[in-house]
């Protein structure tokens, strides 16, 4: 496929929490339309990477980010404007937090703090998000009843509809589907595989198998080190060029 | 690898003891009396407040709706004594509304300020300012209301005397204000950190935030501060006795004087000798106060389940 483009450029990234440094130097890019796994074992600094994208780890008092980030070319750190910023990566965290709003309500917030007033656009972005996020048979009847109120797995396909209310250029999933049926989670990735066709999609997933199947390049996080990044087949190959890797997609990992 | 030794099996969980069984019992037993106490309480207190009023309530020639809904309140009056209470309640109401007015904006706008935009150390010092406020005995800002505050009305206004319903109002709002900010601040602090994080990372303005995900959220917390602020405001007696000019009228504008229930009973009750009429009467507009607040408390709890239901 053809890398002609980069969505995100990261270069010396580095963060920590207080004293404690997380991710320790990478530099990688990602480039349009592609999708992008990240896979590696629990404390690596999956979560922390993407909070780093949409600069949501702002919130967190202790963190330190040090290098750059270029989405799209232009610099995080000096947007001036960080709420397109976010409305331009949609964010799917692994637990879900609904907003204590309705569905209707909590798909439309995007849309309606970017301004959007006109009924019947909310209306289709609603119904087209929900659709994506093979949620809209199951609550169509219910537009505005508490999102709260839905089942876990529910909820999470709730957060992924409105990760896509905003149109974002770039998706990232954090372990998605780790409350979602099998056969649901495949109609979700046949959606993703669609939506590649428009945007870039980060995909952070302890399925490995999952990256496999969808990702297009994957890399290999472990303790906030990039092992391995390659193109998906090299990485779930006999021989990667590393053995860590082999070691934990095949499950050897100790 | 042999079956497993005596040390690696799981200890057995013991049985719960009776003892333990039954202070558990008994512990439920006083919580819930405890529980039950506050409605025996709320009782008790109507039913003697009542039962001083009992004797005029149920003479021959006490007219209730005069006693609602007549302006005059001449208990002394040796010809033509008359116990007409709607100036007083009129000017309960007028207060409280006027305060409320003033303090309801004012407070929640200073609770969403403290919990949601301001720095951590400012934020300390404003909540220590507001408890040295909400500390301040009431017969300190009846004294202020009288004094500043009057004089101030005066030359603001060139009205004739400077205690009235805007001086009662305004002490009210202030005196409200600190109830409203603490109980409005510790709801919106209730609402979880993940909402704000969420909104946020969707886009939205600090203040997007605030009114559409916090305030919707903290909605029960909100309208309990305003409920304890318009209960304080309804309640308080030094402070508008002294701040409101004490004339029983209906008031036209601000700047005429007013007295409020409380006020009038606070002020009365040491001269009407006991079991006269007057002192009847008396408590009968204590048990007309007790309706008042308790009217405001249901309403405002079926506007909450209102909005719950929506
Ligand atoms: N808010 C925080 N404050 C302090 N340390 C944190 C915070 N969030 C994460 N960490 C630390 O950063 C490291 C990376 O965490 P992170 O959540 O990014 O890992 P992850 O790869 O997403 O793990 P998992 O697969 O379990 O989700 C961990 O050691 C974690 O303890
Ligand atoms: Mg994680």
């Amino acid at each position: 496929m053809e890398h002609s483009e980069k969505a995100i450029e990261i270069i010396d990234l580095r963060l920590s929490y207080g004293v404690k440094e997380v991710i320790h130097g990478l530099t990688f890019d990602i480039y349009r339309h592609e999708i992008f796994g990240i896979i590696g074992p629990a404390q690596s600094g999956k979560t922390s990477l993407l909070r780093c994208l949409n600069r949501t780890i702002d919130f967190e008092s202790s963190a330190t980010v040090s290098g750059t980030i270029r989405v799209d070319g232009s610099d995080i750190r000096r947007t001036k404007d960080i709420y397109a910023l976010r409305r331009k990566i949609g964010m799917v965290a692994p637990l879900p937090v609904g907003l204590p709003l309705s569905i209707y309500d909590n798909v439309a917030f995007a849309p309606r703090s970017s301004g959007l007033t006109k009924k019947a656009d909310l209306d289709s972005i609603v119904e087209r998000c929900l659709k994506q996020a093979a949620l809209w048979e199951e609550v169509k009847d219910r537009l505005h009843t508490l999102g709260t109120a839905l089942s876990g797995g529910q909820q999470q396909r709730l957060t992924i509809a409105r990760a896509l209310s905003h149109q974002p250029r770039i998706l990232c999933l954090d372990e998605f589907s780790i409350a979602i049926d099998p056969v649901t989670t495949m109609r979700i990735e046949d959606v993703l595989k669609e939506l590649r066709k428009e945007i870039t999609i980060i995909l952070v997933t302890n399925l490995t198998q999952q990256a496999r199947r969808l990702a297009d390049r994957t890399m290999f996080l472990w303790n906030g080190d990039c092992v391995e990044l390659d193109s998906t087949e090299i990485i779930f190959s006999d021989r990667p060029a590393n053995s860590k890797t082999y070691e934990y997609v095949n499950g050897i990992f100790g | 690898m042999n079956d497993m030794s005596e040390s690696d099996r799981l200890p057995t969980l013991p049985k719960r003891s009776v003892v333990s069984m039954a202070g558990e019992k008994l512990l439920e037993f006083i919580i819930r009396l405890s529980g039950i106490s506050a409605i025996v309480f709320v009782l008790a207190i109507f039913f003697f407040i009542f039962r001083e009023a009992a004797p005029i309530f149920f003479s021959e020639n006490f007219n209730l709706v005069k006693f609602l809904f007549n302006a005059e309140w001449y208990p002394t009056s040796v010809t033509n004594v008359r116990y007409g209470t709607l100036a007083l309640t009129v000017g309960s109401i007028s207060v409280t509304l006027l305060a409320m007015s003033i303090a309801v904006p004012f407070g929640l706008g200073s609770a969403v300020y403290i919990s949601e935009f301001c720095s951590p150390r400012l934020k300390e010092a404003l909540k220590i300012i507001i408890e040295l406020l909400a500390a301040i005995p009431s017969v300190v800002w009846g004294f202020i209301g009288l004094t500043v505050m009057s004089r101030t009305i005066i030359s603001l206004t060139g009205a004739p005397v400077g205690v009235n319903l805007l001086n009662g109002g305004l002490i009210l709002a202030l005196m409200s204000v600190p109830i409203i900010v603490s109980i409005a601040e510790d709801a919106l602090k209730a609402v979880p950190d993940s909402y704000r994080e969420a909104a946020l990372a969707l886009g939205a303005t600090n203040w997007q935030v605030v009114y559409r995900v916090l305030l919707p959220s903290a909605k029960n917390g909100l309208l309990a501060a305003v409920l304890l602020g318009i209960g304080r405001s309804v309640g308080e007696t030094m402070a508008v006795l002294m701040a409101t000019g004490h004339a029983v009228q209906i008031p036209h504008g601000l700047l005429d004087s007013v007295r409020t229930l409380t006020a009038n009973i606070a002020a009365e009750l040491g001269e009407a000798s006991a079991s006269s009429d007057h002192y009847h009467v008396l408590f009968l507009t204590g048990v007309l106060l007790f309706i008042l607040t308790f009217a405001v408390n249901l309403t405002a709890d079926f506007v909450i389940r209102g909005i719950r239901r929506k």
